[in-house]
């Protein structure tokens, strides 16, 4: 459980300084992270001391558990980190005492650490109403991961429950159940749900949402007494009105308390109502102890449970312990926005209206569930506001509290195209406004980290200043500051394609499924660019194009056929060809060998073929055989052999499925679960032939032991005792990429359901040669959004989408088998147009390896003797 | 000389434009049939010195001609390049490495100067079909 021997024997003397951390959570690792960053972790010896039995993960999306992530992914120690600072981490062994004469704290082990310095970040603990029955089994709280386990596994018996608390934490618990399969109540003692944050008008709007979700909510009612069955285990709720709840589990999430036992216990100052007494600094009473984030209780008198403020705190903390004492903690904006089971919550400033003389501007619609109201003072400063349903403006209105905004307030909540003046871009910001709040980062930064330090897109500007780093809300914000500042330094962003067309490849995706335009001349001449109407287009748009056509062609009318007249000339050689040019101009071929399963007859016959057209042959990574070295006119005779003995293309030449490798599976190996094999060949079979933005690879494997790397795929599956785990935007290459999970315990019918979906959200939004990793980093709201759209079906697309992946199943055809019927089309096979039998005397080969490689003294010259058709050499 | 070509060309006695000639020697030489061409792509096709040459034909119906060695890696494949065009300048695309060659000039569009790695380019027109 640590990463150190045992002490005391290993104590150091005591002349190294020492610092003790109590508490690694996303505040005492952000407090790690300073020391670091301040260099002072090369000097001292650095002690930490965890209860949980895990390094700090992000608490604030620890409900992503629930949608997915899994714990590995909520964590926020970077690897590497410790090791590279010398950092003692000891998991599972919380601080039970503090000895501030002999400056000790001692662990639950035993264990005494000395300290020169010690820093409180204990956090909070759940707080629990003094409610009868509330120890039985069946209750929980919603703090940790180990909570959030224990409440999954009991879940699975309870067809109903209860989350006491409507706030922030009550709202995502109740999600988390309710997506856990139980019928949910919600029991809030205030009038409206998120009474902290928003009015009565942006709660009713909220609760209207929550309850057209399923969920039930009872608010202004308390719960009176929980009732046990025959087992001890939960079996009902009692409410303060008298009413009943029947239920089989209770999660309390009604709010935290600082955990400030350790302070009480030797003697420094706690508040009134919790929290550990300290100063601008984030020093306690006494000098040598600092206190930090939700424990804290900071100089104006406030305990705060958000995280920016915990993390501006171990900013200070670690600023003083180092010296400098640059920095000060005096209090902290409580602005949040979050997404609540899908709806969006903003609040920011005097969201109450409390200052004197303030004014509200609201605009509701109850029907869509938009309620925005903004607080004003008398001369027009913008002071607070709500957002609920549509919190969009949270990123410019935020910053501009304080001020008068450049327009009307109702201009900045009235929804876009009604009328009102243009909404208020981030361009309105001044540069000292904080459009990061997470990590205190002002729009005046992100601008320098454009000008000065040449950054040009929001990923490298996220590097560079570490905005939209924590919660992401201002990522859009970031955006559009970036294009703001280099379309001001005269850099023209021109997103689209190439030359030809101003507009994305979404963009054009959608203009030629909604006029269903099947010709790339009518798509230049009416949509591309003026000057370049009329002309013959170019490299880039002529495959892209191609291959939107290629992927929407049943449902527009089109051959969806890639030599078809009138989409043959658009595409690359690989794909006029189909098979992939090499460096020589010579061609390889790769037959399909769905799930990389093959039979002892069809492995001979890939060995004749290729044992009589003298090709190099090599397994590829994908399972299959590739085979190197033929000729453009030996390739229909080559495919014609393979088409008799039942090969198909294997599309390794297009920008499209590439194979779904396996393992052996349940069927021979001992630890199988599932039949992967089985799985890997159906979806190989299913989406052959699908034209994508790049190249698609998949594997599914057998169990969690992973053999066929499926998390390194565009999607890999996973079997599970309980069905299939799909996970989407891996990549290997240049720039690797683990998958996200995007969910668990599928069956077969809903894996492939959602996979459809997948590829086809893909296919439509992706630009032109953008891998499914890069696509989901791109994407804004990235895999939280992917997942809304292809899982719960936030922008209602499921079904067209399926529809269109079910279109391209029924409509696929070999193109290959295709070819070798049309012969029209195999006259293009040929070295030379004038002298169809010649074969091209560059493409030669000399022996390696008892096999052949391509002879590239014939390419280092412009003059090469070929033999004409009468058989002498010219020249 | 002649032999190499007179094999393949149509003996159709319409009047109507049906094939492509090449400028060799000082004398057009009919190399292919015009409906041997995609409008927007290339084929290769020997000269009677034995040279390869790639020729393209644009959406207009006008035929080019060039040396189907592509100079950057050697290899004989301009002919398998895609047809483009910038500001009204026809291009190929060279199908290995990408680099554009003006069919008018020969210079390389991805070059500084354009020279370094120029083709050689052949005029090209159509004409009737020889008898």
């Amino acid at each position: 459980m640590s990463t150190t021997a045992p002490h005391p024997s290993t104590e150091p003397s005591a002349d190294v300084p020492t610092i003790v951390l109590v508490g690694h959570g996303m505040v005492g690792h952000r407090f790690l992270q300073a020391l670091a960053d301040r260099g002072l972790t090369e000097r001292t010896r650095i002690v930490v001391l965890c209860e949980e039995p895990r390094p700090a993960y992000d608490r604030v999306q620890l409900t992503s558990y629930f949608s997915g992530r899994t714990p590995d992914e909520l964590s926020m120690v970077e690897d590497g980190f410790l090791e590279r600072h010398g950092i003692e981490l000891h998991l599972g062994d919380p601080a039970e005492s503090i000895d501030r004469q002999a400056r000790t704290v001692t662990a639950r082990s035993g264990r005494v650490v000395r300290y020169d310095t010690l820093v409180l970040a204990t956090g909070s603990y759940p707080f629990v109403p003094p409610v009868p029955g509330s120890d039985s089994t069946g209750c929980f709280v919603y703090r940790t991961i180990e909570d959030l386990l224990a409440i999954e596994e009991y879940a699975k018996g309870a067809t109903s429950g209860v989350v006491v608390g409507g706030g922030l934490l009550g709202l995502e618990a109740a999600g988390a159940l309710n997506g856990l399969g139980v019928r949910t109540h919600v029991v809030e003692f205030n009038d409206r749900l998120m009474a902290i944050q928003v009015d009565s008008g942006g709660g009713a709007a909220l609760r209207r949402t929550i309850e057209d979700m399923g969920l039930l909510v009872h608010t202004g009612v308390a719960g009176q007494e929980i009732t046990t069955g025959e087992a001890g285990a939960v079996d009902g709720m009692v409410l303060s009105d008298g009413g009943r709840l029947d239920t089989d589990m209770v999660v309390f999430s009604a709010g935290v308390r600082p955990r400030d036992q350790l302070a009480r216990d030797c003697g420094l100052d706690v508040g009134e109502r919790g929290g550990v007494v300290v100063d601008e600094l984030c020093r306690t009473t006494d000098p040598a102890i600092y206190a930090i984030g939700e424990c804290a209780k900071a100089v104006d008198g406030m305990v705060y449970g958000l995280v920016a403020p915990g993390y501006e705190m171990a900013e200070v903390a670690a600023d003083a312990i180092g010296g400098a004492g640059a920095l000060s903690f005096t209090g902290s904006d409580t602005s949040t926005k979050l997404k609540l089971l899908g709806v969006d919550v903003a609040s920011f400033g005097d969201a109450h209206g409390r200052a004197e003389d303030s004014l509200d501007v609201v605009y509701s619609d109850s029907r869509a569930g938009v309620y925005k109201k903004l607080v004003v003072g008398e001369d027009g400063t913008l002071l607070g506001g709500v957002l609920v349903g549509d919190a969009e403006a949270y990123g410019t209105l935020r910053p501009l509290v304080g001020t008068v905004p450049p327009v009307a307030p109702e201009s900045l909540v009235l929804p876009a195209g009604s009328g009102g003046a243009p909404a208020l871009g981030p361009s309105a910001l001044p540069d000292e406004a904080v459009v990061c709040s997470c990590h205190n980062v002002t729009k005046g930064t992100i601008r320098s980290a454009v000008t000065e330090h040449s950054c040009t897109t929001v990923p490298e500007v996220k590097k560079c200043t570490k905005a939209g780093t924590g919660c992401g809300s201002c990522v859009k914000v970031l955006g559009r500051l970036v294009e703001d500042e280099l379309e001001s330094q005269g850099v023209t962003v021109d997103k689209g394609l190439c030359g030809c067309f101003g507009q994305t490849r979404q963009e054009l995706y959608e203009i030629v499924h909604t006029l269903r335009i099947t010709s790339y001349q009518r798509l230049l001449d009416e949509y591309g660019r003026p000057e370049a109407r009329g002309g013959e287009g170019c490299e880039v748009c002529k495959p892209t194009v191609a291959s939107v056509i290629a992927s929407l062609a049943p449902a527009i009318g089109a051959d969806g056929y890639v030599l078809a007249d009138g989409q043959a000339a658009l595409q690359d050689t690989n794909d006029h060809f189909l098979a992939n040019l090499q460096r020589n101009g010579s061609y390889s071929v790769v037959p399909r060998i769905p799930g990389g399963e093959i039979t002892p007859e069809k492995l001979i016959v890939i060995g004749e073929v290729a044992r009589d057209f003298g090709l190099y042959t090599k397994i590829t990574g994908g399972q299959r055989i590739d085979l190197f070295g033929a000729r453009v006119d030996q390739l229909p005779m080559i495919w014609a052999r393979l088409v008799e003995a039942g090969f198909e293309s294997g599309h390794a030449y297009g920008k499209s499925l590439r194979t779904v490798k396996s393992c052996v599976g349940q069927t021979w190996c001992r630890y199988g679960v599932q039949d992967s094999v089985r799985m890997a060949i159906d979806l190989e079979l299913r989406y052959r032939g699908l034209r994508a933005p790049h190249k698609l690879k998949s594997a599914v494997s057998g169990c969690q032991r992973e053999c066929a790397e499926a998390q390194s795929k565009d999607f890999g599956v996973i079997a599970t005792a309980g069905g299939w785990n799909l996970y989407v935007g891996g990549n290997g290459g240049a720039t690797p990429r683990h998958a996200d999970l995007l969910a668990q315990d599928l069956s077969d019918a809903e894996l492939i359901r959602l996979i459809d979906r997948f590829l086809m959200f893909y296919i439509r939004t992706a630009d032109r040669l953008e891998r499914t990793a890069a696509w989901l980093d791109r994407i804004e709201g990235g895999l939280d959004h992917v997942r809304d759209v292809v899982v719960h079906d936030s922008l209602g697309l499921c079904a067209e989408l399926e529809a269109l992946m079910a279109e391209h199943v029924a409509h696929y055809r070999d193109e290959w088998a295709a070819t070798l019927e049309d012969p029209e089309k195999l006259g293009r096979f040929v070295s030379f147009v004038n002298a169809p039998g010649v074969p091209d005397p560059t493409v030669a080969f000399v022996p390696e390896r008892e096999q052949i490689k391509p002879d590239l003294t014939l390419l280092s010259g412009p003059d090469i003797p070929v033999r004409t058709l009468e058989g002498t050499t010219a020249r | 000389m002649t032999a190499l070509t007179a094999a393949t060309l149509p003996t159709s006695s319409e009047t109507t434009d049906t094939v492509i000639e090449v400028r060799f020697e000082d004398a057009w030489t009919p190399v292919c049939e015009l409906a041997a061409l995609l409008p927007g792509r290339g084929v290769a096709a020997l000269l009677p010195d034995g040279t390869q040459i790639a020729v393209f034909l644009d959406r207009e119906g006008r035929p080019y001609a060039i040396g189907n060695r592509d100079p950057f890696t050697g290899a004989y494949v301009l002919s398998r390049g895609l047809l483009g065009s910038t500001g009204g300048v026809p291009f190929v695309a060279s199908p290995l490495l990408k680099q554009r060659f003006e069919l008018t000039t020969g210079r390389c569009l991805d070059d500084a100067d354009g020279e370094e790695n120029r083709v050689p380019v052949f005029p090209a027109r159509t004409g009737p079909a020889a008898d």
